[in-house]
């Protein structure tokens, strides 16, 4: 299997189905629950397994179902960027954020 | 066996409130602070019960996961399977969860009931959970995760005799039954054990838990301030330079108070002890060489007031959110900020803080350049220089030069830190740093009574290294500075004879080319043991040398000895010199081997002596030799 460098992976996005965003597209405000976390294989993800990738984010609660909103952005390059997850507030960079799928609530799908 | 000792681990995210509790269990002063990471070591303690048997407890670094990912969370994996040689699983697992976010810990139960010992879920920040309305049915939880629960608040006390007896009764009840023989089942979870263990601590939540009447807002709108893209950094920066400013303007006055003091009881000594040998030791030696480095108690107080303060703000994290893009355009982790932030204080705590760094490369980066930061051992340092050379005026009408310069001093270090880990992934570890995910805590107010006492220990710290450092080597150096005598007929100065004087002369070419005088040569090696002590040094030897005549400060002394090139090659020396010994040692521990503090200490002396020849000859061709 070969590995796309990030750069390539980002441009390479599948994009997914309306009304749903790629976390790492995401923009500031935008809210709804994750609808899904899997982390694809065929991506360099700086040299972790795409399985761990995606343990990592679930241990700390990126998980189906809850609920997320992107509250900062970062100003270089609106990276990193600062979610609200359920009752908590987690920093992350762009990058490590493109296999989080968020299902987006109407508001924000009709922006 | 009603007395027997038993262990009890203390595990749970980061953040809950552990090694608060830690503390008001065993009075022990270890660190808290409100951002993820803090404990990277296991400590241990012991706390008697009311019916007289003897708990040892145990802190642990926080996770969210026994499958641990980076060195400190091995630390707590490894101590609740207990799984090192010669060691056992504790006797009873303590979980601590902050009450306001339980979602994640809920999960972490789970793990641990797999680990089969007996648990108490300790409730903590209770204070906040009541003050947000939170209800939360505790016995039904308590039922469901099959643990006691205790409320909590740690940092108040509250609590503590109820956990205690809870402990207790699971203690005593494991004697009763004699050896457990609940299996340890616990293994590394799938991404699809993780989801499942969500879905059953969602259930939990909401069979459990209604959500908070009052929920925190404050967090929120202090965010859109201090994590605003452009207003934050422009605080962040203000921020850094008030602190800096502030080490100066505000200590001021009280170093006055202490010069004084000391100049004052080095000249009562002096006219009540007869002349001699006894006097230049207690004169020269003790009270202007120690004196010299306690002068700046009140600075590194002032410095760490300000750390202290936005540790238990919660501003680290936000600090380390809005530098990342530029640590990790140096190719730095995400995480590294807050190690290389605590090295300030001291390079030490800084290289222990990046056990939460999950990946090798990226830690060992971290663990090269946190040096390079300004230690609180180098403020003496460049406080004497910038007092000598530097004129005590305004600039911009409101800042002081003085000030501006130490601020320039500690920028020198954060960039030549930046650029050497750039430099570091350029040449030896292409490819990009790990992933990074952070929690960002939720704004607590700093309880006052615990900022002083956090001060009162830095001051402790302080003198207790003035005591147990600094003064033998004081003594040290004023014997070597004194003897020999010269001898009969000898023209020159006295200390030019005496054992300092002729190892500064031996060692002298060697510095020359950059700019030092003997004196500095010899100040430097004292100065290896505890940068601070370099400036004793040069307070003895030149009492010593100046001991006719009566002089003013040390700052005086040197202001008149050197040029202006000098001591900025000395300044510059010291933004890079590797003058520690005991940061090499750390290195050398947790790296588990001498190539890295070898490594470390060649390319900081190299970079240190090519910047003070630079330094010194670019002044001296602005004809300020
Ligand atoms: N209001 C309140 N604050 C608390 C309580 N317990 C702890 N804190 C605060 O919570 C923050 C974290 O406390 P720590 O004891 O450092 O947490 P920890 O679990 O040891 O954290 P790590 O070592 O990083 O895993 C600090 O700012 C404490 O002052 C509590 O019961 N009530
Ligand atoms: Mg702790």
């Amino acid at each position: 299997m070969d590995h796309l460098t990030p750069a390539a992976a980002l441009a390479a996005d599948p994009q997914p189905a309306q009304g749903e965003v790629r976390l790492s597209q995401a923009r500031l405000r935008d809210r709804g629950v994750i609808g899904s976390v899997h982390v694809r294989p065929d991506v360099d993800h700086h040299g972790l397994s795409a399985e761990e990738l995606e343990r990592r984010l679930l241990e700390l609660g990126f998980v189906e179902g809850a609920a997320i909103e992107v509250i900062h952005e970062g100003a270089i390059g609106r990276d990193p960027i600062a979610v609200r997850l359920d009752d908590m507030r987690v920093a992350l960079r762009r990058h490590d954020a493109a296999d989080v799928v968020i299902r987006l609530d109407a508001r924000s799908a009709a922006r | 066996m009603s007395t027997a000792s038993a262990r009890i681990a203390l595990v749970g995210n980061p953040n809950s409130g552990k090694t608060a509790l830690f503390n008001a269990l065993t009075g022990g002063r270890q660190k808290v602070a409100n951002y993820a990471g803090v404990t990277v070591e296991k400590k241990e303690g012991m706390v008697t019960t009311p019916g007289g048997r003897t708990l040892s407890v145990i802190d642990l670094p926080g996770t969210y996961s026994l499958r641990a990912r980076s060195p400190d969370e091995e630390v707590t994996r490894d101590a609740v399977l207990g799984q090192l040689k010669g060691e056992t699983p504790p006797d009873v697992v303590v979980c601590v969860a902050d009450a306001t976010n339980l979602r994640l810990v809920l999960r972490l139960i789970l793990e641990l009931r797999q680990v089969g010992r007996p648990m108490v879920l300790a409730l903590n920040m209770f204070d906040i959970a009541q003050r947000q309305g939170l209800r939360i049915d505790l016995e039904g939880l308590a039922r469901d995760i099959g643990a006691p629960i205790v409320t909590t608040v740690a940092t108040r006390k509250r609590g503590i005799e109820d956990l205690v007896a809870q402990v207790e009764a699971k203690v005593e009840a494991l004697a009763a039954a004699g050896d457990l023989d609940v299996p340890n089942t616990w293994h590394e979870p799938s991404p699809a054990e993780i989801r499942r263990a969500h879905a059953e601590a969602q259930r939990l939540m909401k069979a459990h838990v209604r959500p908070a009447e009052r929920p925190d807002t404050m967090t929120g709108k202090i965010d859109a301030v201090l994590l605003h893209p452009v207003a934050g950094l422009a605080i962040l920066l203000a921020l850094l330079f008030v602190m800096f400013q502030a080490v100066f303007a505000w200590a001021g006055p009280l170093m006055d108070g202490i010069e004084g003091g000391i100049g004052a009881l080095g000249g009562l000594v002096a006219t009540v002890m007869p002349d001699g040998l006894l006097q230049s030791l207690i004169v020269d030696g003790l009270i202007a060489g120690v004196g010299s480095v306690l002068v700046f108690l009140p600075q590194i107080l002032i410095l760490f007031f300000f750390i202290i303060l936005l540790e238990d703000f919660g501003y680290m994290a936000r600090a380390a959110f809005l530098m990342d893009k530029i640590m990790g355009g140096a190719g730095l982790h995400g995480r590294a900020f807050i190690p290389l932030l605590s090295s300030f204080a001291c390079a030490i705590p800084g290289v222990m803080a990046t056990r939460v760094i999950d990946s090798k490369r990226d830690r060992l980066t971290t663990i090269m350049v946190a040096p390079l930061m300004t230690c609180s051992a180098r403020i003496p340092v460049y406080t004497l220089i910038i007092a000598a050379f530097i004129p005590n005026q305004t600039v911009w009408g409101f800042a002081s030069l003085q000030g501006v310069v130490m601020f320039g001093l500690y920028v020198a270090g954060i960039t030549s830190a930046l650029a050497i880990s750039f430099i570091a992934r350029r040449l030896f570890w292409r490819g990009q740093v790990e992933p990074f995910l952070m929690e960002l805590p939720t704004y607590k107010t700093p309880d006052p009574k615990s900022v002083l006492r956090n001060l009162w220990q830095r001051a402790e710290i302080f003198i207790n290294r003035a005591g147990r450092i600094i003064l033998p080597l004081m003594v040290l150096i004023w014997v070597l500075s004194t003897f020999p005598y010269p001898p009969e007929g000898a023209t020159g100065p006295a200390i030019d004879y005496s054992f300092a004087g002729r190892l500064g002369h031996l060692l002298h070419p060697l510095f020359a080319p950059i700019g030092f005088n003997w004196q500095m040569t010899v100040a430097l090696i004292p100065g290896m043991a505890a940068r601070e002590v370099a400036v004793g040094a040069l307070g003895t030897v030149y009492a010593v040398a100046n001991a006719e005549e009566q002089v003013g400060t040390l700052a005086g002394a040197l202001s008149a000895d050197w040029s202006l090139a000098m001591g900025l090659a000395f300044l510059t020396w010291y933004v890079f010199a590797p003058q520690c010994a005991p940061t090499l040692a750390v290195v050398k521990r947790e790296t588990n081997s001498w190539l890295w503090p070898t490594v470390m200490f060649a390319y900081m002396v190299t970079l240190a002596y090519l910047a003070a020849m630079g330094v010194y000859h670019g002044a001296v061709a602005l004809g300020w030799g």
